[in-house]
């Protein structure tokens, strides 16, 4: 069972600001899960190499020749909050 | 009309029996009276409709998560509400502008295509067309109503752990996960890029070839597209001699429900009738599929998923004093609860001092199920199994526990982690309800897949019409 101060530490490598009611939700629901993941703990891995990538490709390489990119209104036409020609945000250092 | 597969329409405006115009209005109008919530954007009027290309204008409708420039691209989450990306998706721009087919609509999915059911949608969940107390699967269900209750004549999605087939199964129609790398993952709002792949919903396999067709192809935006090694073919198999089905005990027992067993053992026996030879067989690794999945699809969406962070699209929340504030809000207040617990398991399995139990043990896992499919390959020409253990079922019969609607990837994940190609056909009724069959084959056997699937078909006669006429 994850205590609430793992669903926590967790919560905050995830930069996610949990409720208290979701903290004790996922704290339960969360432990399920990994107990049905923890059948694989049976397995013996030992010389088994790990499958990143299901597929046998070499680095995919382009020529190296400057192309047009998206103009900056475009790619700033989505942002919550523009200024400047970058996206504004909160000061990282404000409390 | 409506009894029109695409290939038929597409046909019938060519020979000129058919004015693509008229054609397209009539799913338009459809789609935009869809009692299913199956889409979550309709085109307000036909577009300009080139009839010399090979799909000759025939509507298209697109899962929500595909980017399309300039039209609503939200991935089922209010994270994403009302997004309108600048560029879209290649796979889609190889179906309209190169294969001259119709943006007709986007379709509803579960946020970031994290689901079984289409219920973890922030836009409300879709229903199934054959009876709309129950879910169409998912993650793309949005894409299997619209085909199955005929607001589309054909479709597309994605599929990571079993969300093509799944929903297909579910709701009578056809659904096929290509080859690993077979269609260009650019321009589709990544869940687990390592699984992800595009492919088509139709109302048969006829259709399936010809969607499928025009979504293959190297992509120099995506570096891990291929293509495949030959054109997708249509499909002329009458028969199945020769051909070598294999069954493994382990995705054809234990946890099916009895009637899709049934409907499976009785395609067995007419595949046999058709010349194969149908034996048992074993996935020793299979049932750790759905645990290694669980820990891979997590961890690499808790990476993908970091981009939503309120400062360059989507939503930001109101009123946070600091930068961490903002992500954290912003993140909280747009992110569903299946979104957030798969982060969270996710970043778990990630975080230090778990990484090698759990990330590092699964994807050993994931080699040890690769490895039992390349075994099989020595003996069989395909696998079969029940696309999925149970029916449709009853909305909010599963969301309280996630683990229950987990289960529901049980005969899918395994190829999905192998990155091989698997149909699914329907293949019968259980209790009224429609059964899918898949057939899956080694990595690039498409068009044996689909000819596989198309002779079977003919012989199952399966009547999809009930659900929308």
């Amino acid at each position: 069972m994850l205590s609430s101060d793992q669903v926590l530490h967790v919560a905050r490598l995830a930069r996610l600001e949990l409720t208290a009611e979701e903290v004790e939700r996922f704290g339960g629901e969360l432990s399920k899960v990994l107990d049905h993941i923890e059948l694989i703990g049976q397995l013996d891995l030992e010389d088994v190499p790990p499958t990143s990538h299901v597929v046998d490709v070499e680095n995919a390489l382009r020529a190296d020749e400057p192309r047009p990119s998206m103009p900056v209104e475009q790619a700033l036409a989505g942002a919550p909050d523009a200024a400047d020609g970058g996206f504004r945000v909160p000061s990282p250092g404000a409390s | 009309m409506i009894e029109l597969t695409a290939k038929q329409a597409a046909d019938a405006i060519r020979s000129g029996a058919l004015d693509a115009k008229e054609y397209f209005d009539f799913y338009r109008e459809r789609a935009a009276a869809d009692p299913y919530n199956s889409y979550v954007w309709v085109a307000d009027e036909a577009p300009e409709i080139d009839t010399s290309k090979p799909f000759a204008g025939v509507p298209i409708a697109i899962k929500d998560l595909f980017c399309t420039e300039g039209i609503p691209s939200q991935a089922g989450s209010k994270i994403l509400e009302d997004y309108r990306p600048p560029y879209t998706a290649t796979s889609v721009q190889k179906l309209t502008r190169d294969a001259g087919g119709t943006l007709l609509g986007k379709t509803n999915q579960d946020e970031f295509a994290m689901g079984s059911s289409t219920e973890n949608s922030a836009y409300g969940p879709t229903l199934n067309p054959w009876d709309t107390t129950r879910v169409p699967g998912g993650s793309s269900g949005g894409s299997a109503a619209v085909v199955a209750g005929a607001t589309a004549p054909w479709s597309i999605g994605t599929d990571t752990g079993g969300s093509i087939r799944q929903p297909a199964a579910l709701t009578g129609i056809v659904g096929l996960k290509p080859t690993y790398g077979a269609i260009s993952r650019y321009g589709m709002i990544a869940f687990a890029s390592s699984l992800d792949q595009a492919g088509p919903f139709t109302r048969d396999v006829t259709d399936s070839a010809m969607l499928l067709s025009a979504m293959v192809g190297a992509d120099p935006c995506d570096s891990t597209s291929l293509g495949l090694p030959e054109p997708v073919r249509i499909p002329t198999a009458q028969d199945l001699k020769g051909i070598r089905l294999g069954v493994p005990e382990e995705l054809s027992g234990e946890g099916i429900e009895e009637g899709v067993l049934k409907a499976f053992n009785e395609t067995l026996e007419i595949a046999k009738s058709l010349g194969a030879t149908v034996e048992t067989t074993h996935l020793p690794h299979a049932p750790h599929g759905l645990a290694a999945y669980y820990l891979i699809a997590p961890a690499e969406c808790s990476s993908n998923l970091a981009r939503y962070d309120g400062v360059r699209y989507g939503l930001r929340a109101e009123g946070a004093g600091s930068l961490l504030e903002m992500y954290t809000q912003t993140r909280e207040q747009g992110f569903g609860a299946e979104v957030k617990r798969r982060i969270m398991l996710g970043t778990y399995a990630l975080s230090s001092g778990y990484y090698d139990a759990y990330y590092g043990r699964a994807q050993k896992v994931r080699t040890l199920i690769a490895r039992d499919f390349t075994n099989a390959w020595e003996k069989f020409d395909f696998i079969v199994t029940p696309t999925a253990p149970g029916v449709a079922f009853e909305l909010n019969s599963k969301t309280a526990d996630p683990l229950a609607m987990y289960l529901n990837d049980f005969c899918t994940v395994p190829m999905s982690l192998a990155g091989i190609p698997a149909i699914s056909i329907p293949n019968g009724l259980s209790e009224g309800l429609p059964v899918g069959f898949q057939i899956a084959g080694p990595a690039f056997s498409e068009n044996r897949i689909l000819d596989a699937a198309f002779a079977l078909e003919q012989a199952i006669g399966f009547d999809g019409s009930k659900a929308y006429a």
